[in-house]
């Protein structure tokens, strides 16, 4: 490759280097984890109601059976630190105590924990512990609980629960066009393919934990403060993680009780929870109802938006997500207001999963644009174009760039729309009603504080050692590619080293936050090791003094300037020391805070509607995207189509049922909750932006991870509205939820 | 899972010696499911799926099947494919590929229902725990029955191929652990769930089934369409199997029978008798599910089941009459 | 404990066995293969997809001890020689993982399937001849869950080692 070239590793499309090893099995993540003592295995025992007290348990049966080595429940779990003390650590970092006392918090919290030797033996002695409780009412229902809604401390996605710009009352009132509609969206759970693993061993009072994790270092104080201990005493190992979608951001019960019971034994204690464990025992995105009312004027020009939102939040455990908080960024309106209340609630955790706030906000919220849209007469793209703010309407903040209008121009170019108002029910494809719809996707771009740490051997290979994750986003191979740019060498001389949390502390893996930030601290160390080699090189020979370290080039062992060559090991030889190893950490720049940043879509959706059963399936999906620049084409590509899934799964398939009398999420395993299989998915268009956002980071990168969800279930749901005449007011849309309207347009 | 004895039956008179107490063991894509979670507990699981009745037979009677035939093979087996095409398409539409090379014939009619109540142990059930109540009727049931529940419990069958069976007047042979024999009309296997839906079919303590026989000459037109949430590996929300022949354009030897309303495979019969002699229309059609559904009750979720039901058969049985043998969802 | 004998990726392997062990943990715990990945344990997702005596099923609904004298194929055992196979090459270029922890039972699936392909063995969606098409596969892979969303680099994937589309 010549020097050109590898100036220019950002943005290609390279093969995930970790590719080899997930193709044969080689990946090793949490649960694979083979240590030099044999682990024992062990088994939760759930919570068979939704709050109250255990009146009684009775483990001798368990105990008795064949292979168990320990049974913990609240009567003999060891001490821990209370359960959400060490707040000022977050809530990842808080103590996730478990076992702590007879209280039932939710429903399938755990009573008990059996290790035995193997699964089959610890499996069947949990089915052998009787427990009795004293059943207390418990608040499972935030719309039945409405009296008791309460404004959120914080929010996950807005800096304010409450905000309003302008008059909206006033400004509507007057609005001679308007939209008034509550929205239902379900409780979801992440549902990453690998189920939440730990496997727990201590030596000499310290204690190492490989697990199933998104952000290393959150999991180390969160382990070390339920377990009064130093962080520094715990060391986190997660080298590959089978889908997070926020659901491993932090740790959860069976990390904890893993490290009680292997220290109890003294023995490794391997944990993998159950697919039905993971609906209790991990978190999810709880049910939010919205209510949005918009005006504008005959022409489409929005006036006013308001939007409410109405949700759950987990008893002791502050996390609520910010339905509205997107709005106030979306479209130029002279009055725009939201606002977000809260009902602690006796359920499961309820925590980030992709793209809080967006993901749920986006599928009311441009449902409803389309809904006025069509009030007003005016093509939904038109209608969209029209009504694009100059700076953040919120705020007035500028935006560090805004392209979502050639989003939008080049989707409707590509997908081929038929610009117009819409007039629902007009096409047939033989039995199918089919429809198209479109949706602009919008996901606030964010960076984290990133450390990393590079060191550079006298033969020229690089090595990255960082604790941040790659959670399937193609961390390994981007983080190569930076180097690489950044040093000016091949990317094939970069071993990248992650999941450790001896290594360097970065941000983890989440809120598509991590390949920015963690790649921009790595950009950071690499171009230290240019200064340094450059200072030490000067140190040999005068020569070097003075020149620009952005001209150096690094070719196999030896570093060049200009004519000037030395061979790396002469000036390690001359200088001392075996390698140029180089740290550096960053965090987010001033922009970040006087600018909005986001990154933007445009969806465009075709479905068909059978005319017979009123079955919905998807035949066409297309996304515009911009992500600032592109980091990797290839996994990039792959981020986006992942995220139009979730879209899909949220307008059609996905949410977790709640049986309110009891608490209990009840369809809880991947037969009844319905993540999209490969024939629902069509083939897929994705097309991204050559953008460039300086302002977000100096490698003009965004966040992509959450983007391609935020647009792709509106585009859907008015695909549907367009081929039936259904307004989606709950999803996801269902068979029964269109029925009314097949049956109404063909009989 | 708790303990159990393992027992590998070298012939079917061997499985129903040693399996009066237990339970048979076929692919186990259901029953290991269950026992995992403790639902259901043998003491001893009798492996008959090495037994020698894998194979299919033609002859004078029909097609005689060995229960213990994998779906995939019967759904492949060219004269299913020919005779029966939509048995074939049935056995399709259920599960995965993975599953139905490992999910048996017989085992297939004996899969228990998928209803979350009857999964979840801290709920109330009558088919888990006869007498403990039903969670369902009150509860999440958007999946259950519009057609012969009960008080006691609103679960339905979650079997494809079970309906297809029972359309296409297929004969269970079962062998009794006192070595006598006996054939059951497939649509006579299941039972609906009255006081005790702790049953889901007829057979009895130990009985093996050991082959299902179609019949040799049935009807041409065939017709099996699934609805489902998603678009493969998914439980049906109503399902219908449907054939009958055109006689000097009258209908004849009509059957129908339905999936995911029952705790059964419903055969339509009074839409059959609304359809056998006459002229295919619109009308027809419609009368005919409207006299089948007439004594549809929905539970509240599952309301839209019966609606659903009646467009699924007039849309059969135009598809049918006009020549479509099945269509793929 | 029962002794199992079987054939593990053409090596023959003897191991005692719980009854009650499946195919899955037997190959993850006891010969400690874990390349073979638990996503549900209950046959709702594909990621423990095995090819076993030639064809695919779920090991996770399958008891160990009635494996004996089968011949398993997993993850460990579809490279060729020292190098990948085409199946294995072609998901690493197409990008058809993200996470990866589906892919091994992806991979079992699409090398089973290209098998029942050859073979003339009919799925929901084939009409009189099997034929290999995107709709197809897409049926034929819907058994294997990816909640990454890898599903259409799946799809070509196995296109492009299975020849054009027809």
């Amino acid at each position: 490759m010549n020097q050109q070239d590898s100036r220019n590793w950002i943005g290609k499309p390279l093969d995930r280097v970790d590719g080899p090893a997930k193709v044969t099995g080689q990946a090793t993540y949490a649960a694979d984890y083979r240590g030099a003592r044999a682990a024992s295995i062990g088994f939760i025992v759930e919570a068979g109601i939704g709050k109250g007290r255990i009146s009684s348990i009775d483990t001798t049966a368990a105990e008795a059976s064949d292979g168990v080595l320990l049974v913990l429940s609240h009567k003999n779990a060891p001490e821990q630190a209370p359960f959400g003390s060490h707040k000022d650590a977050g809530r990842f970092g808080q103590s996730h105590a478990a076992l702590e006392n007879d209280r039932v918090k939710y429903h399938g919290a755990p009573v008990a924990f059996v290790v035995a030797e193997t699964l089959e033996q610890a499996r069947h002695a949990a089915h052998l512990i009787e427990v009795k409780y004293d059943i207390e009412a418990g608040v499972f229902d935030a719309e039945a609980h409405e009296e008791d809604a309460v404004r959120p401390d914080s929010l996950d996605g807005a800096d304010e629960a409450d905000k309003e710009t302008g008059n909206f009352e006033k400004t509507f009132d007057k609005a001679p066009v308007t939209v008034e509609a509550e929205y239902h969206t379900p409780a979801q759970h992440a549902s990453a393919m690998e189920p939440h693993a730990t496997v727990a061993e201590w030596s000499e009072g310290k204690l190492t934990v490989h697990m199933a994790i998104q952000i290393l270092s959150d999991a180390r104080k969160g382990l070390a403060h339920t377990l009064k201990m130093e962080p520094g005493d715990v060391r986190i190992v997660s080298p590959f993680i089978g889908g997070g979608f926020g659901s491993k951001l932090g740790i959860h019960n069976e990390a904890v009780l893993a490290a009680l019971a292997a220290r109890e034994l003294d023995r490794p204690v391997r944990v993998a929870q159950t697919r039905r464990n993971l609906f209790s025992n991990g978190p999810h995105r709880t049910e939010h109802r919205q209510r949005l009312k918009l005006g504008a004027d005959t022409d489409g020009r929005l006036l006013a938006i308001s939007h409410d939102s109405l949700a759950a939040m987990a008893r002791g455990y502050p996390f609520a997500e910010a339905a509205g908080g997107l709005t106030q960024s979306s479209y130029a309106a002279l009055a725009i207001r939201m606002r977000h209340r809260i009902v602690e609630a006796d359920i499961p955790k309820v925590d980030s999963m992709r793209a809080p706030g967006e993901a749920i906000g986006t599928l009311t919220f441009e449902s409803a644009i389309d809904e006025l849209a069509e009030r007003c007469g005016v093509d939904p793209v038109q209608f969209r174009l029209l009504n694009e703010p100059e700076t953040e309407p919120g705020s007035g903040k500028p935006f560090s760039t805004r392209p979502l209008a050639r989003c939008l121009s080049e989707g409707a170019a590509s997908f081929g729309w038929r610009s117009g108002p819409v007039r629902p029910g007009g096409k047939r494809d033989g039995r199918w009603l089919v429809g198209h719809g479109v949706a602009a996707a919008i996901r606030s771009n964010n960076i984290e504080p990133a450390g990393a740490e590079a060191s550079l051997s006298r033969d020229g290979r690089l090595t990255l050692k960082l604790d941040m994750t790659d959670i399937g986003t193609g961390t390994y191979t981007i983080l190569g590619q930076i180097a690489a740019e950044a040093l000016g060498m091949q990317a094939g001389m970069i071993e990248v080293r992650l999941g450790d949390s001896d290594f360097a502390e970065t941000c983890g893996s989440g809120g598509s936050f991590g390949a920015g930030s963690t790649g921009t601290a790595v950009h950071e160390a690499c171009q230290n090791i240019r200064a340094d080699i450059l200072s030490r090189a000067a140190r040999i020979d005068a020569g070097w003094s003075g020149v620009n370290s952005g001209e150096l080039r690094l070719d196999g062992d030896r570093v060049s300037v200009g004519d000037r060559s030395l061979p790396l090991g002469d000036i390690l030889d001359a200088v001392g020391g075996e390698t140029f190893h180089c740290k550096a950490h960053i965090k987010a720049g001033d922009a970040h805070e006087t600018m909005a940043q986001y990154s933007y879509g445009a969806l465009f959706a075709e479905v068909g509607v059978d005319t017979d059963t009123a079955e919905i399936r998807l035949r066409r999906l297309l996304g515009v995207f911009d992500a600032g620049r592109i980091l990797n084409r290839k996994t990039a590509h792959s981020q986006l189509m992942g995220g139009m899934i979730f879209g899909i799964g949220a307008a059609l398939l996905e949410e977790s049922l709640m049986d309110k009398r009891y608490g209990a999420f009840m369809n809880r395993d991947l037969a009844e909750y319905h993540i999209a299989v490969n024939r629902d998915v069509p083939r897929l268009e994705v097309h991204m932006l050559d953008g460039f956002d300086r302002h977000s980071n100096p490698l003009g990168s965004k966040g992509i991870g959450e983007l391609g969800i935020c647009g792709a279930g509106p585009a859907i749901a008015n695909a549907v509205y367009d081929a039936t005449g259904h307004r989606a007011r709950k999803f996801p849309v269902h068979i029964e939820d269109v029925l009314p309207a097949v049956s109404r347009l063909v009989g | 899972m708790k303990p159990f004895d393992y027992v590998r039956a070298g012939s079917a008179q061997d499985a129903v010696r040693a399996g009066a107490e237990g339970r048979f063991l076929g692919g186990g894509t259901n029953l290991v499911d269950l026992m995992k979670l403790e639902i259901e507990k043998p003491d001893r699981l009798v492996d008959v799926s090495r037994l020698a009745s894998d194979e299919i037979e033609d002859g004078v009677e029909g097609l005689r099947v060995g229960a213990g035939v994998s779906n995939s093979a019967l759904a492949g087996h060219p004269l299913v494919r020919e005779r029966y095409p939509l048995l074939s398409t049935a056995l399709l539409s259920g599960a995965t590929q993975q599953l139905r090379n490992k999910a048996t014939v017989g085992g297939n009619f004996l899969q228990r229902t998928r209803c979350q109540y009857f999964y979840d142990v801290f709920r109330a059930c009558n088919k888990r725990v006869p007498g403990s109540g039903c969670d369902a009727l009150d509860g999440i049931n958007r999946f259950h029955a519009i057609l012969g529940a009960s008080e006691r419990c609103i679960a339905v069958h979650p079997s494809d191929m079970a309906v297809a069976m029972a359309a296409l007047d297929a004969t269970v042979e079962t062998l009794k652990p006192d070595g006598s024999t006996r054939s059951i009309p497939a649509r006579s296997l299941h039972r609906l769930p009255g006081d005790t839906p702790q049953f889901d079919h007829v057979l009895e303590t130990g009985e093996l089934i050991t082959h299902v026989v179609l019949p040799a000459s049935p009807p041409k037109r065939q017709f099996y369409r699934k609805v489902r949430d998603r678009s493969s590996y998914a439980f049906a929300v109503v399902s219908i199997a449907v054939a009958f022949d055109l006689e000097g354009g009258r209908i004849a030897n009509v059957s129908i029978a339905l999936g995911g309303v029952a705790h059964k495979p419903w055969r339509a019969d009074r839409a059959e008798s609304v359809l056998e002699g006459g002229s295919p229309s619109a009308e027809l059609f419609a009368m005919a599910a409207e006299a089948e559904l007439a004594r549809a009750v929905g539970q509240g979720h599952n309301d839209f089941k019966i609606d659903l039901s009646k467009r699924l058969i007039v849309a059969a049985l135009r598809d049918l009459s006009e020549g479509k043998r099945e269509i793929a969802a | 404990m029962p002794s199992i004998s079987l054939t593990v990726n053409g090596e023959p392997v003897s191991a005692e066995a719980d009854v009650r062990t499946s195919l899955l943990d037997l190959l993850r715990e006891t010969l400690g293969m874990t390349g073979t990945k638990k996503g549900c344990d209950h046959g709702q997702c594909g990621a423990c997809t095995v090819i076993v005596n030639g064809t695919r099923i779920n090991s996770c609904l399958s008891l160990a001890v009635g494996h004996e004298g089968d011949t398993v194929t997993t993850v460990e055992g579809l490279a060729e020689g020292n190098g990948l196979s085409p199946l294995q090459k072609a998901f690493v270029t197409q990008d058809a993982f993200q996470c990866g922890y589906c892919t091994p039972g992806q991979l079992c699936s699409a090398t089973a399937l290209l098998n029942e392909i050859a073979r003339g063995e009919p799925s929901v969606v084939t009409d009189e001849r099997v034929r290999l098409s995107e709709e197809e596969i897409r049926e034929r892979m819907s058994g294997n869950l990816c909640r990454c969303g890898a599903y259409n680099n799946i799809v070509d994937a196995i296109l492009s080692v299975a020849g054009e589309p027809a």
